[in-house]
């Protein structure tokens, strides 16, 4: 049986040699099927990890309170536009004492907005962010100018703000911010700090913000009590879980909620290890969506090779005769017919693995160049994939035509012209 | 016995319209005999060749080889049958196009089921045809009647006990028509049946006995009287 199929595999590659341009031109479609399916793979594999790192990079000890209850894996309502006001202040300095939760370094609390804010004549609408002076050591980020706001000034409702590079840029240009007078929603404004500029990072512009104390935020501009978000970061990567249960008891017991079970919480605390779970999920899905488009494309070359297989064995009619004449049997026949189908797709399957590769790879490198840190990556997966898909492609495929030369009469095949 | 039929008949079916091609044939081959079957164009000489050679089935009638009912065997027996027992030189040669000489003439070898070196067997029936010198040369490269020389050898390749030769003569010039019959000649001398299909007369008179056929049946069946024998000088082994 082995002899048999290296003999086949032989024999077709002959066939295959002795009509060149035609063998790689009904190639060109499985090359460019399974490239494809290998270049998305691996642009995918890329683009996650590169998401991912991001995500990384702000820190994968850091946990969220959000205002309103949640299922285990969904959104809480407030993600949704709902405003809710059950999360506030003094849930922000609860969870700040060390003896409600020991592990927390650092707090922040944030009422966001969105607004124009304006310099002499200019105007610019950007995100405010009502924050506490906690920002800093949560979220990083530096000072490129002046200096971050004081928790006096945030207690006092002081009227400052620092603003994100983005903001600086489009209001003042070149000139000098520091010190000058802003206004937003009809309130004035001095400027004590300018970001130093952070880029975007997992979808989020750092730059495009200002940043104001929360109450001045809240009091003067919102005209609210609650907050939106509670940010804070946990001091290990392994106290992530036990600091979440101990939010979750310090809040309930703020919010006189007796039921530990969760069921009744009106507040959801989510950690980045979740977030990440969230995004490599979709980015998977995503990944696997396109490979299955590209795998169609596939379909498509197997076509191609059933037609050119079809003109094969309309041309060689009197070769099949000649070979019946000498003592091939049908199945003989059909293993011919077959294996060069095979031959053709595997061939064109390794060639579109070697291109896929190159390809990938040198995407990988113009990501590096452009300075993103991008992963090249051919998982073993997908050329496993890649090639059974299209030997399964040349079986399929083959099978018609092969089974069509092997049924023909001797005689027929011979007299054929 | 080699070839024993009984009232061969033969009728092809087409969309309705039943074309009776053979009418009745019986007669009988020994091993070790040199037939010519002869007739004109239309005749049904090469529609019997086909079913002789089991390459086609007959409609109705009996067909013993070597005392085997053929008429019985599915389309794997008689592949296996013409592997082994049948080799055929055809008029125009079916030689495999973009392929080695010494690759035809292992065709057969590759299908059969023999344990023998595939590659020394054919260079030496390669080399009795005068066609050493040609083993790795590829088939559109050389000439008709080495062509010819290399169909004959691959028909030799599985020992066979029976060789057809339709119109071998064909489509060759003289010269190389008289060395393929002076090889049949010689085949048969070494003991090798053939079955010569023709419808010249002179060729067929190469043979030691003629069956003459005309629309579908046996007009005469004569031994050849004054036969001719080829001799071109080739260097046979």
């Amino acid at each position: 049986m082995i002899l048999i199929v290296v003999k086949s595999i032989k024999t077709s590659i002959k066939a295959l040699l002795s009509n060149k341009a035609r063998s790689f031109l009904t190639m060109l479609g499985i090359i460019i099927g399974v490239a494809a399916v290998i270049i998305i793979m691996s642009l995918g594999a890329g683009a996650q990890s590169l998401i991912l790192s991001q995500v990384k990079s702000l820190g994968t000890n850091l946990i969220g309170i959000l205002p309103g209850g949640s299922e285990k894996n969904e959104p809480p309502a407030s993600v949704m536009g709902i405003t809710i006001t059950t999360l506030t202040y003094d849930d922000l300095l609860a969870i700040s004492d060390k003896k409600n939760v020991p592990h927390l370094v650092a707090v922040v609390g944030y009422y966001n907005g969105q607004d124009n804010i304006s310099w002499q004549n200019n105007l610019y609408n950007t995100s405010l962010r009502g924050s506490t002076v906690g920002y800093l050591d949560v979220e990083g980020g530096e000072v490129a100018q002046g200096r971050f706001f004081t928790e006096e000034e945030e207690r006092n409702l002081a009227r400052v703000v620092v603003l994100g590079s983005t903001v600086k840029k489009e209001l003042f240009g070149e000139s000098d911010a520091l010190g000058q007078y802003v206004k937003i929603k009809k309130q004035t404004f001095q400027v004590v700090g300018v970001m130093k500029g952070r880029g975007t990072v997992a979808m989020q512009d750092y730059d495009d913000q200002v940043f104001i104390p929360l109450k001045t935020m809240q009091k003067l501009i919102a005209g609210v009590n609650h907050l939106g978000l509670i940010r804070a970061k946990v001091d290990y990567d392994e106290n992530v879980e036990r600091t979440i249960e101990d939010v979750k008891i310090t809040l309930r017991e703020q919010h006189n909620i007796k039921d530990q079970s969760g069921k009744n919480d009106d507040f959801s605390v989510r950690s980045a290890a979740q977030a990440l779970d969230m995004i490599s999920t979709i980015t998977n899905a995503l990944k696997y969506f396109l490979a299955a488009i590209a795998a169609l494309s596939l379909v498509v070359g197997g076509i191609g090779i059933m037609n050119i297989m079809l003109v094969s064995v309309t041309e060689r009619t009197r070769e099949i005769g000649l070979r019946k004449a000498v003592g091939a049997n049908n199945f003989n026949i059909m293993m011919q017919f077959l294996s060069e189908a095979v031959t053709i797709t595997m061939i064109g399957g390794i060639v579109g693995i070697v291109l896929g590769t190159v390809i990938s790879y040198i995407v990988s490198l113009v990501f590096n160049i452009l300075g993103y840190d991008w992963e090249f990556v051919v998982s073993m997966f997908s050329i496993l994939i890649a090639v059974s898909i299209s030997a399964l492609i040349g079986i399929i495929f083959g099978l018609f035509p092969a089974s069509r030369a092997s049924r023909l009469e001797p005689v027929e095949a011979l007299r054929h012209e | 016995m080699l070839i024993d039929v009984k009232n061969l008949r033969k009728e092809y079916c087409a969309e309705e319209v039943v074309t009776k091609v053979l009418h009745g044939l019986s007669f009988s081959i020994e091993k070790g005999e040199f037939v010519s079957i002869m007739g004109p164009s239309g005749s049904g000489k090469s529609t019997l060749m086909h079913i002789l050679g089991l390459l086609d089935r007959l409609t109705s009638g009996d067909y013993f080889f070597e005392d085997k009912d053929v008429t019985k065997l599915d389309d794997n027996e008689l592949a296996i049958l013409r592997n082994e027992k049948i080799g055929f030189v055809f008029q125009s040669f079916n030689l495999l196009p973009r392929t080695t000489v010494l690759d035809n003439v292992k065709l057969p070898l590759t299908y059969s089921k023999r344990k023998i070196n595939i590659d020394e067997k054919a260079k030496n029936v390669l080399e009795s045809v005068g066609l050493g010198h040609r083993l790795h040369y590829f088939t559109n490269q050389i000439s008709g009647g080495e062509k010819q020389r290399v169909a004959i050898a691959r028909a030799l390749v599985n020992e066979p006990s029976l060789i057809f030769a339709d119109e071998p003569t064909g489509n060759l010039d003289s010269k190389s028509g008289i060395q393929v019959m002076e090889i049949l000649q010689h085949l048969n001398k070494m003991g090798n049946t053939i079955i010569l299909v023709t419808h010249e007369t002179y060729t067929a008179e190469h043979a030691q006995r003629i069956i003459k056929i005309k629309d579908g049946l046996i007009v005469e069946d004569v031994q050849v009287s004054n036969r001719r024998i080829a001799t071109d000088g080739i260097n046979l082994k």
